[in-house]
């Protein structure tokens, strides 16, 4: 199976990216998590948000790090009507997961991403079940569904906002 | 690292005082003035399948619909007769209750609401309704539909309001049977097809198919609407109470539109008991009189 080269994801790493370009994916990942999704869908949706700030933690963590991404989760805490701070502390996690993800990017292709991905992703849904399970005392399992089908979005998304970000630097 | 251990202690900082004192309500209700446009954004693909639905409606069924027309307007015709019958009916029983001194039965107004969206909380059930602080919606008005109670408002934004469900988990409406007007409590299973009633005796008069009305007693929900009818009812001697499950009355999942109802006079705040300090100041007392 052909993956990404090292060498590709470092000059990928190494390419400029506008801030708009990274505003537009945050917002178009709110607009998705907002459609309404219910019953068994609402389980099995993955969470867009994370996914499309794990990305740019991971890529350009000076651009999009910790504190942006905390403030996109009080967003996210408003958007859901759950406690402020829930999404938000979730988001810390998940963001610092990915900037240390972002030294090792370099080493690793698509397949092993996907790999510390699930870690990273399984951490952030811990934390928001356990803030959860702290204020309200009982956990939704099926929940967990949600980390699956983010890992398995991690692929595709790389994928497309490579294949964007490429077509960018052409035309510049 | 430092980052990191800032923000996530700033987080928990916010869930604690969230969580525990409603400080931060004015916040939520100006940051969701931002969030709201990608809200109503999200929710325009389902609109417009509900639009494709309705004009395929109107076009390939225009005959059931004429059909159901005159249903409704047999039905009606009905419901007028019925209802001149309760207006006198309703003369009368104020009448009696003048006649015994009773306090009358509060008459409550409706607005109508639609709801906005559904709750796109895994946890929680919940939903958003079209009208908020600036359609004067306050918090603990109930939400019910044409047939019992839906739940009751908790939160209110600008032009937003959040209704919690009575299935919502550990949620607590005050019932009377309404065969025998025998009260419980039901609570909410965080399931949309089930209440469950808890703390009902073995012994209890509770049967299959009774209705559960509100009783009014805490003063949040007004008396006498319906709110669930009994499915099941177990009675093992192994457990101190009976395991009562009901189904709501309402459509909590179904309908568009909703009713909410003006907010209830407040009842007479309940006497508080210190039997401790009643004690001290009689010994107080004494203390001078020496």
């Amino acid at each position: 199976m052909p993956v990404l080269p090292a060498i590709q994801a470092r000059s990928e790493i190494q390419r400029p990216v506008s801030n708009t370009f990274i505003l537009l994916s945050v917002l178009a990942a709110l607009f998705l998590n907002g459609l309404p999704w219910e019953g068994i869908w609402l389980m099995l949706r993955p969470d867009f948000v994370a996914m499309v700030l794990l990305y740019w933690c991971m890529h350009k963590p000076w651009r999009l790090g910790i504190g942006l991404s905390w403030a996109v989760g009080i967003f996210a805490d408003v958007a859901d009507a759950s406690l402020f701070g829930q999404h938000a502390l979730a988001y810390t996690v998940l963001a610092f997961g990915g900037v240390v993800l972002n030294h090792r990017l370099q080493m690793f292709d698509l397949r092993q991403q996907t790999i510390q991905v699930a870690g990273i992703l399984a951490l952030t849904y811990a934390v928001y079940a356990l803030v959860h399970w702290q204020v309200s005392g009982y956990v939704v399992w099926l929940y967990f569904l949600g980390c699956l089908t983010s890992t398995l979005l991690w692929a595709p998304l790389s994928m497309m906002f490579q294949a964007m970000r490429q077509k960018r630097v052409d035309r510049e | 690292m430092v980052r990191l251990v800032f923000f996530a202690v700033f987080s928990l900082l916010l869930l604690f005082v969230d969580a525990r004192y409603r400080y931060l309500e004015s916040a939520r209700s100006a940051l969701s003035i931002l969030v709201s446009p990608i809200q109503r954004l999200a929710t325009l693909p389902g609109a417009a399948w509900q639009l494709v639905g309705d004009f395929y409606i109107t076009q390939s069924r225009q005959h059931s619909l004429l059909m159901e027309n005159e249903e409704l307007h047999r039905q009606h015709q009905l419901d007028a007769a019925q209802l001149l019958q309760l207006q006198t009916m309703q003369a009368e029983n104020q009448q009696l209750r003048n006649l015994v001194e009773l306090p009358l039965r509060n008459e409550f107004t409706a607005q109508l609401v639609e709801i906005a969206y559904a709750e796109r909380d895994v946890f929680k059930r919940r939903i958003l309704v079209s009208k908020g602080g600036n359609g004067n919606m306050l918090v603990g008005q109930v939400v019910m539909d044409d047939t019992g109670i839906v739940g009751q408002i908790t939160r209110v934004y600008p032009w937003l309001s959040e209704v919690t469900l009575i299935t919502e988990k550990d949620h607590a409406v005050p019932v009377q049977v309404l065969r025998n007007g025998l009260r419980a409590i039901v609570f909410g299973a965080g399931d949309t097809s089930q209440l469950s009633l808890r703390y009902t005796p073995i012994s209890a008069d509770v049967q299959v198919d009774d209705i559960l009305v509100t009783s009014g007693i805490d003063g949040v929900y007004p008396p006498g609407i319906p709110v669930a009818k009994v499915i099941t009812v177990e009675r093992d001697p192994a457990y101190p109470f009976a395991h009562v499950t009901c189904l709501p009355v309402a459509g909590v999942d179904k309908h568009r539109h909703l009713m909410v109802l003006s907010k209830m006079p407040k009842l007479p705040e309940r006497p508080l008991e210190k039997p401790a300090l009643a004690g001290t100041d009689k010994r107080a007392k004494t203390g001078r009189r020496n």
